[in-house]
């Protein structure tokens, strides 16, 4: 396949073909490694990374629901420092385009991490900023749920990466998802992830307990692909000329050629790598046969053509 | 590691409750451990995406079964059910062999092997590799009743001597496998235990283990998404060693994927009740087997006890 038909640059970020995967359903690339050439992809998005280790919520952090399941895992990582010291260089061996997802409870820590990356992590394509992981304690004060906090965080991990294209990575449990996207937009993102997880909740009607030990969890998989393709579909409506990386439940070719036709440029791949390891090359595949057929000479013709009447 | 698809050969059943699916799969079966276990897709129906994990029950290297694995379940879930529906020349797709499996003798030991319901599963493999070693191998099979104890004519064929016990009483010991184990220690001058099933049974033989300061090795069912170690949430918590004496005991708890740095774990590592919730019955399928779920009070233990002559 030709690298002129699947390339897409989004704000400076140029990728191979548009295909990347999702935070936190591929760890750092070592274990996916076994199954796809991480040189292949698009980019990979790395398990968030935060300003000292984090040891994650107690157990069970995970249960399936119809068509998808629900996770509160609570961003259980090894901190910035190992990721520059031992993740990121593997990752350059391996030739693969990387982005950090960052995350943290206060401006101030979002801020430490993105000051280490920058300094120690030269060679990073750019940044993912996880202002909506649905799983931090205080819920009600989720950074994506409010346009000031989004702005702050936004425009302080800005200042600190002035040469590196930023992502924040929006919530779609919001009211108005598009006056989210015009704060971040305004504070200086580069771009935008769309979406993360839904909240979700499930119980054991026999012990009348919560499914999960964290209560409330994100809800991933093809149950929330309608949700992301018509939050994406809104924000590029409003905001054309911001690039998007369209996300949630994305499993197949089908379902990451909405997503473009709907507004994303790039797509990442999450909870079907854990079903399909080999999911996210079978997309790219899947999207170049698909622009071929279609006669179209890139990808990037693609972006936002869905054709709607009147 | 294999991603890929294996034909049924047999479906059989074990007494009134288990089936049995023989899978030829040169690739896993000339590379699998005990312990290991291989993530079967169940069926391609939209509403249950997770693979589901089961430990393998036994492997035939040689002869006209060579090549093939077996596994063994109870009907659970929509997914076992599915599995339970296949016949001879079946296509299964399969991700295997995934996790890290016993640790065994280097030099000859008597080991006792100690089984919960269908939680044996991986026991009866692991009995076999025992054997060949030269190891002398005792078995003490737990379960409800009669009618759950996992082929326990096989086990009294492999074992010098095989101790059964059943709540009901209606076959073996009336009591659980707890109740037998220290004699059964004594008796068998056992040196290495080694041990799969649910939570508080391995809980309780932990506890035995660790006052007689026999070591052991636990195959741990956690509910898993991934399998091969990306999405965090088959995780157990696990004691680590203090680093200073200011460090606060309560920080010492970490958490290991049961995937890939499990399913067997040293027993006297695991923080039993750790910070877990029991986990809802209609999630069970998504262990290797058994149903967790955790009621016993948190033991210390600083001691490693590997097996005789690691």
């Amino acid at each position: 396949m030709s690298d002129q038909v699947l390339a897409v640059t989004l704000a400076g970020l140029e990728l191979k073909n548009p295909v990347l995967v999702a935070s936190g359903t591929f760890g750092s690339g070592r274990e996916g490694s076994t199954f796809v050439n991480l040189a292949k992809l698009g980019g990979i998005i790395v398990k968030s990374m935060t300003v000292t280790p984090w040891k994650g919520k107690p157990t069970p952090r995970m249960c399936e629901t119809p068509s998808g399941m629900l996770n509160a895992i609570g961003i259980q990582n090894k901190g910035v420092d190992y990721f520059i010291a031992e993740d990121f260089p593997w990752l350059l061996r391996q030739k693969a385009t990387v982005i950090a997802s960052i995350a943290g409870n206060t401006v101030d820590e979002f801020v430490r991490v993105a000051d280490k990356l920058r300094t120690g992590a030269r060679g990073i394509a750019a940044v993912e900023v996880n202002i909506s992981c649905p799983n931090l304690e205080d819920r009600n004060n989720m950074f994506s749920h409010s346009e000031e906090a989004t702005a702050a965080v936004v425009g302080s991990v800005k200042k600190s990466l002035s040469r590196i294209p930023v992502f924040p990575k929006l919530s779609p449990n919001v009211t108005s998802l598009s006056a989210i996207a015009g704060a971040a937009i305004d504070a200086g993102a580069d771009g935008l992830s769309l979406v993360n997880t839904v909240f979700g909740m499930a119980i054991d009607v026999g012990t009348r307990r919560p499914k999960l030990a964290g209560t409330i969890g994100g809800l991933s998989g093809p149950a929330i692909h309608p949700i992301a393709v018509r939050a994406i579909h809104e924000v590029h409506t409003n905001f054309p000329h911001v690039p998007i990386i369209g996300q949630g439940g994305v499993a197949t070719a089908d379902d990451a050629l909405q997503m473009i036709l709907a507004g994303a440029s790039a797509v990442a791949v999450g909870t079907a790598n854990f079903v399909n390891p080999k999911a996210t090359i079978e997309i790219v595949e899947g999207i170049d046969a698909y622009v071929r057929e279609q006669g179209a000479t890139g990808v990037s013709e693609l972006v936002g053509a869905v054709k709607i009447e009147g | 590691m294999l991603l890929g698809t294996g034909e049924v050969l047999s479906h059989k059943k074990y007494g009134e409750h288990y089936h049995a699916l023989t899978i030829v799969s040169p690739e896993i079966g000339e590379k699998v451990r005990p312990g290991q276990f291989i993530n079967i897709k169940c069926g391609y129906q939209q509403a249950n995406i997770l693979r589901r994990p089961f430990s393998v029950y036994r492997v035939h290297k040689r002869g006209g079964w060579a090549s093939t694995i077996e596994i063994v379940f109870d009907i659970r879930g929509p997914g076992t059910t599915y599995l339970s529906h296949l016949r001879g020349h079946a296509t299964v797709d399969l991700i295997g062999p995934l996790g890290r499996g016993f640790t065994l003798p280097k030099r000859r030991a008597h080991c006792l092997l100690v089984g919960g319901g269908i939680g044996a599963a991986p026991l009866f493999f692991l009995a076999d590799e025992l054997r060949n070693e030269g190891h002398r191998v005792d078995v003490i099979l737990g379960a409800r009743d009669g009618g759950l104890l996992l082929n326990a004519i096989d086990a009294r064929r492999l074992a010098s001597v095989c101790v059964t016990t059943t709540e009901d009483g209606s076959v073996g010991t009336q009591g659980r496998v707890t109740d037998v184990l220290d004699d059964t220690i004594e008796r068998c001058e056992t040196e290495v235990v080694y041990a799969c099933g649910p939570h508080p049974m391995l809980a309780a033989v932990s506890k035995v283990c660790a006052e007689r300061k026999v070591p052991l090795q636990v195959a741990v069912e956690e509910l898993m998404a991934c399998g091969y170690g990306v999405c965090m949430t088959c995780v157990m918590p696990m004691q680590r060693k203090r680093r200073s004496k200011e460090e606060p005991v309560e920080d010492t708890i970490v958490y290991a994927r049961s995937c890939t740095e499990g399913p067997v774990f040293n027993g006297a590592a695991v923080v039993w009740n750790g910070e877990s919730e029991l986990v809802a019955t209609d999630q069970a399928e998504l262990s290797p087997a058994g149903v967790p779920s955790r009621s016993f009070p948190l033991f210390d233990t600083e001691d490693e006890h590997p097996p005789p002559g690691n």
